[in-house]
């Protein structure tokens, strides 16, 4: 067992599975020499030399398009995108070429996009944003977010050996603020399930990445009041966990959501339309979200604090679920 | 120089591209019938692009079709019944109805990658193919199409790019069938040759006849020669022409008469009788053996096709994702050690050749590149990588320039008005509410009143 950040955990994961297996790659700006713009890829490039590690222009159609090529040949390209922001410049590889290329024509795509996302850094419109949802409406993506230390290497391992393109999300703000314990050995983290962070019997929070630990936060609040939340960590969003979300609702009768993203075309939509599909009798009450600004993230410190989701307003939002 | 062509494959080239063309013609009488679900993209008269460009290539190397190069698919080993039943929606397709048209692929025995709709894309990923091909030690070639309108896309610039950085073993063919749907290349490309476009990248690239089957043939193996002796990514322009519309429903009125006329005396296949009877390759008896086996193979493949079921609708929900249905396993040509560490392991540091300004490489210039960085991925391929070309002169000094002193500097008036934040303003109720209150907060003396904002 050693201590470690997120950060060095991914890192690990990524040194790991190099070591293991000839057939994963990694390519990306500035990943190499650089050894990425946030040091994730540090020391990759020295050890595993300029065929498995490779710097790339400034062309992210190119970096995910030659990532699909080569996992045709059987191998497992890890691209990372410099910030998650600029996966925006190749939406149409990512949706259109990776996504569709299993049900269309049989050809798995095992390849992982992986990059610093999220808010809390004071980054601005365009290196804090959370763009999961445009990939979690389209088939044929995995999307992982995890929020530990442990998870991220876990998950990222269990990416890397899918057949299929995940989109890998590491929350910068988390990136070096959390430390954990990890087992030295090889371990992995299974796709598509979620974990239980806190038990609880009078409301279920369910969130992801950062707001985890928010949604911890407030929880212990809550229970200083006496009201006793768990707390789901979705993990994975895509294919989202329904089980462990009905059965932690029909548990609690309650349901807080909280994420980061914008509202609208949240997952909280999707979990509320999933609740109400299979657990609407179990409901005491409405479903209530929390969840960051219809807005672009801005950049002021003041600016971001209003638009982010932070505990006063889980608590708020736990207390406005406690009256019914 | 590659070997000239057997007798054997010079009728080889007639059969595939008369095979194209009547397989074609075909289906233009089975989309009168309704019997093709979707569009229709006829390739005729650039026949000689598909199968002259496709026979170049070994068993070994890859290809990615676009919309007009079934030719290609024919040569790759694809039958005739698997663009029918593309094209017909039926569940005996290559996609099981899936997708339509060429949209297909096989990536164990044919190695063909299908394209999307998006034009570009398949850029990149062709340049992916052949980089794992040459990390793999396959010694591959991989080649696919772009359109001169598809040439604008940003995916092209990008794929081409990345694969000249790389010097991957990469072969782009550009179509220039002269339209772009409607819009001519005139209207897409300040050109006269498109092959220009491959001096942006660093690469080779030439211009040949695409009517000429023979020079298409020959373009293409010189260039997957050259890809193959690692000698980086070769760009060919081949100069055609769309002779239909861009799908069946486009009667193409736009397209002047004259230039119809004018590319119809020069029909690849006509062009081609034409040689192999003047340089008594053939005779009639064994074209018409030709063309009867064409006739006979097709009649039994479009029955194949017409008689094949529709898939079951329940299909429609399965293999979006791949959960242990297929197994992936790359070919190493290499030994695996030689990409492990601690063989793999290299000092991670930039070779800098010249300090990038306009002047010519100095002293301390050619001094600074660094010592055991020289490490490049490209001797796996089976070649050398040969030293970059010489970068051109450029003879201009650049002058700095200054912005005049005066003339667009923030007019007063403009300096003076108040900011007020995006989405705020005259009609927002709220802003009309604090101004006033800030207003009377202040005693009321009336400062910005009657302003708008």
């Amino acid at each position: 067992m050693a201590t470690v950040t997120m950060l060095e955990a991914i890192r690990q994961a990524l040194f790991e599975e190099m070591e293991t297996d000839p057939s994963v790659v990694a390519l990306g700006e500035d990943i190499g020499v650089y050894g990425g713009a946030f040091k994730v890829t540090e020391g990759l490039l020295a050890k595993f030399g300029r065929e498995r590690v490779i710097d790339t222009p400034i062309s992210e159609t190119a970096i995910v398009g030659a990532a699909c090529g080569m996992s045709y040949l059987g191998l497992r390209p890890v691209a990372e995108m410099q910030f998650i922001d600029f996966i925006a410049c190749c939406f149409n590889q990512v949706t259109n070429f990776l996504a569709k290329s299993h049900y269309r024509w049989g050809a798995p795509v095992p390849v992982v996009l992986r990059g610093p996302s999220g808010g809390g850094v004071h980054g601005g419109p365009f290196h804090s944003a959370n763009p999961e949802m445009y990939f979690v409406h389209t088939p044929g993506l995995k999307v992982v977010y995890p929020s530990t230390a442990y998870d991220a290497k876990g998950l990222l391992k269990s990416a890397i050996r899918d057949n299929n393109p995940v989109l890998f999300f590491e929350h910068k703000f988390l990136y070096r603020r959390i430390k954990e314990d990890i087992p030295a050995d090889d371990y992995s983290v299974p796709l598509g399930k979620a974990a239980i962070r806190r038990e609880g019997r009078d409301l279920t929070i369910i969130s992801y990445a950062a707001m985890v630990h928010t949604s911890l936060e407030a929880a212990e609040k809550l229970a200083k009041e006496g009201i006793d939340a768990e707390v789901i960590d979705l993990r994975t969003l895509l294919p989202l966990d329904r089980e462990a979300i009905l059965k932690s609702v029909k548990k609690t009768n309650k349901l807080l959501i909280v994420h980061e993203d914008t509202r609208t075309g949240g997952i909280a939509g999707e979990i509320a339309a999933i609740v109400c599909e299979g657990a609407f009798e179990d409901l005491d009450g409405p479903i209530l979200r929390v969840t960051a600004l219809d807005t672009p993230v801005p950049y002021a410190p003041p600016l971001e604090e209003r638009f982010l989701p932070n505990t006063e307003k889980v608590v708020a939002a736990a207390h406005e679920l406690a009256k019914y | 120089m590659s070997r000239p062509l057997s007798h054997e494959q010079q009728l080889e080239l007639y059969y595939y591209m008369q095979l194209n063309r009547q397989l074609e013609d075909r289906m233009v009488r089975l989309f009168r019938q309704n019997k093709i679900v979707g569009g229709l993209y006829s390739s005729l008269g650039q026949e000689a692009v598909s199968v002259g460009t496709a026979y170049a290539l070994e068993k070994r190397d890859w290809l990615a079709p676009m919309i007009r190069n079934i030719g290609a698919l024919l040569v790759k080993g694809f039958k005739p019944r698997d663009i029918f039943t593309q094209h017909m929606a039926k569940y005996t397709s290559p996609t099981f109805g899936k997708d339509g048209t060429s949209h297909f692929g096989d990536l164990k025995v044919r190695r063909t990658v299908s394209p999307i709709s998006m034009l570009g894309d398949l850029i990149p990923v062709m340049t992916g193919v052949a980089m794992a091909g040459r990390y793999l030690g396959q010694n591959i070639v991989t080649l696919t199409w772009i359109g001169d309108g598809g040439s604008s896309t940003g995916a092209f610039h990008e794929g081409l790019n990345f694969a000249a950085t790389q010097r991957a073993p990469f072969v782009l063919i550009l179509e220039n069938n002269q339209w772009a749907y409607s819009t001519p290349v005139s209207q897409q490309v300040p050109l006269k040759n498109l092959a220009d476009r491959a001096r942006a990248y660093g690469i080779a690239s030439k211009s040949v006849d695409g009517n000429d089957v023979l020079a298409v043939y020959g373009a293409t193996k010189e260039a997957v020669d050259d890809c193959r002796a690692g000698n980086g990514p070769v760009l060919i322009e081949v100069k055609t022409h769309r002779m239909k519309g861009h799908a069946q429903h486009d009667r193409a009125e736009y397209v002047p008469k004259a230039m119809f006329d004018h590319w119809k005396v020069r029909d690849p296949i006509a062009l081609y009788e034409k040689y192999l009877t003047e340089h008594k390759i053939w005779d009639a008896r064994e074209k018409s053996e030709i063309d009867a086996r064409i006739d006979r193979e097709l009649d039994e493949e479009q029955k194949f096709a017409e008689e094949s079921p529709l898939p079951p609708p329940e299909l429609a929900e399965g293999g979006v994702y791949c959960d242990g249905c297929h197994t992936i396993d790359a070919d190493w040509r290499r030994p695996k050690e030689e990409v492990m560490p601690p063989k793999s392991s290299i000092e991670a540091v930039w070779a800098v050749k010249g300090f990038g300004g306009l002047e010519s490489e100095s002293k301390e210039e050619q001094e600074a590149e660094i010592p055991g960085s020289k490490v490049v991925a490209a001797g796996a391929n089976g070649g050398k990588r040969p030293a970059s070309p010489p970068a051109p002169k450029v003879q201009e000094k650049a002058v700095a320039t200054m912005p005049p002193a005066t003339g667009n500097g923030p007019d007063a008036n403009e300096a003076a008005a108040p900011r007020v934040p995006f989405g705020r303003g005259p009609k927002d109720q709220s802003f009309v509410r604090e101004t006033r209150e800030a207003r009377e907060t202040r005693g009321g003396r009336g400062r910005g009143k009657g302003r708008r904002h």
